[in-house]
């Protein structure tokens, strides 16, 4: 199971980003196997549809969950039909480090 | 030019069987109608919840010519499969199930849940089982 991390950089001391689909970095935490990988985001500088491009983006690599501080108005039908999961942590001021340790209780 | 492609129609709640066999009568097979979701959410919306059709559009996400368009098909597709004696098959069409919301007061995350048939207990951030259905993000159309 393979979660997204919005981060605003690409160290796990990092914040969790409060936008989406212009984070600096997505985080791909891979659950079973525990691995971590660090992505930058291709669509962060584009002029619009950046919300969407992510959206491919990370269903290409197979991810069934996005944390994020909070998501764009298009997101939401796009991740309903492909069936990912959507969790907002709204000014939380938690790291990219401290999310994967309460995924990790689960 | 080419067309504006079509917007995706947001259902609510996914139908509990997959169509309707006739019986009685000739029973030779007659052929089957294809009723898509869409059509199967404007039915509902419009004839069981009994919503005015500038409701069920906006329910829907799509705008009231649209509604009553989806809606006139579906009509028209039931009634062929009755007179004809048809059977309907409810797939396909431009459709999300759309997913609520519910929070986490342990952590103090929203998420929403996709699947729709399976029941939540669990937050999917903490672990906690301190979550409750989100009734006002859920009336808040946009997210």
């Amino acid at each position: 199971m393979k979660t997204a991390i919005c981060s605003q950089g690409n160290r796990l001391e990092s914040h969790l980003d409060e936008r989406f689909g212009r984070c600096s970095h997505f985080v791909i935490y891979d659950q079973i196997s525990g691995g971590i990988e660090f992505l930058p985001n291709p669509g962060k500088e584009a002029e619009e549809g950046a919300g969407p491009a992510a959206v491919q983006f990370l269903a290409s690599r197979g991810v069934r969950k996005i944390v994020s501080g909070e998501f764009g108005l298009k997101i939401k039908p796009l991740l309903d039909s492909l069936k990912i999961q959507m969790i907002i942590l709204k000014n939380s001021g938690k790291t990219v480090q401290q999310v994967i340790d309460m995924l990790n209780q689960i | 030019m080419s067309p504006r492609p079509v917007r995706s129609r947001k259902v609510s709640n996914p139908p509990v069987i997959s169509g309707f066999r006739p019986y009685g009568g000739n029973r030779k097979e007659k052929g089957q109608v294809f009723l898509q979701y869409e059509e199967y959410e404007a039915i509902r919306l419009c004839d069981h919840e009994q919503m005015k059709h500038h409701e069920a559009a906006s329910a829907m996400g799509v705008s009231r010519p649209t509604l009553t368009r989806i809606y006139a098909r579906a009509r028209q597709k039931i009634a062929g499969a009755f007179v004809e004696g048809k059977q309907i098959i409810i797939e396909g069409g431009k459709v999300h199930f759309d997913s609520e919301w519910y929070a986490c007061s342990s952590c103090g995350c929203h998420f929403n849940h996709p699947e729709k048939h399976e029941i939540i207990y669990t937050c999917p951030l903490c672990g906690s089982k301190q979550v409750s259905k989100n009734d006002e993000l859920n009336e808040n159309s946009h997210l």
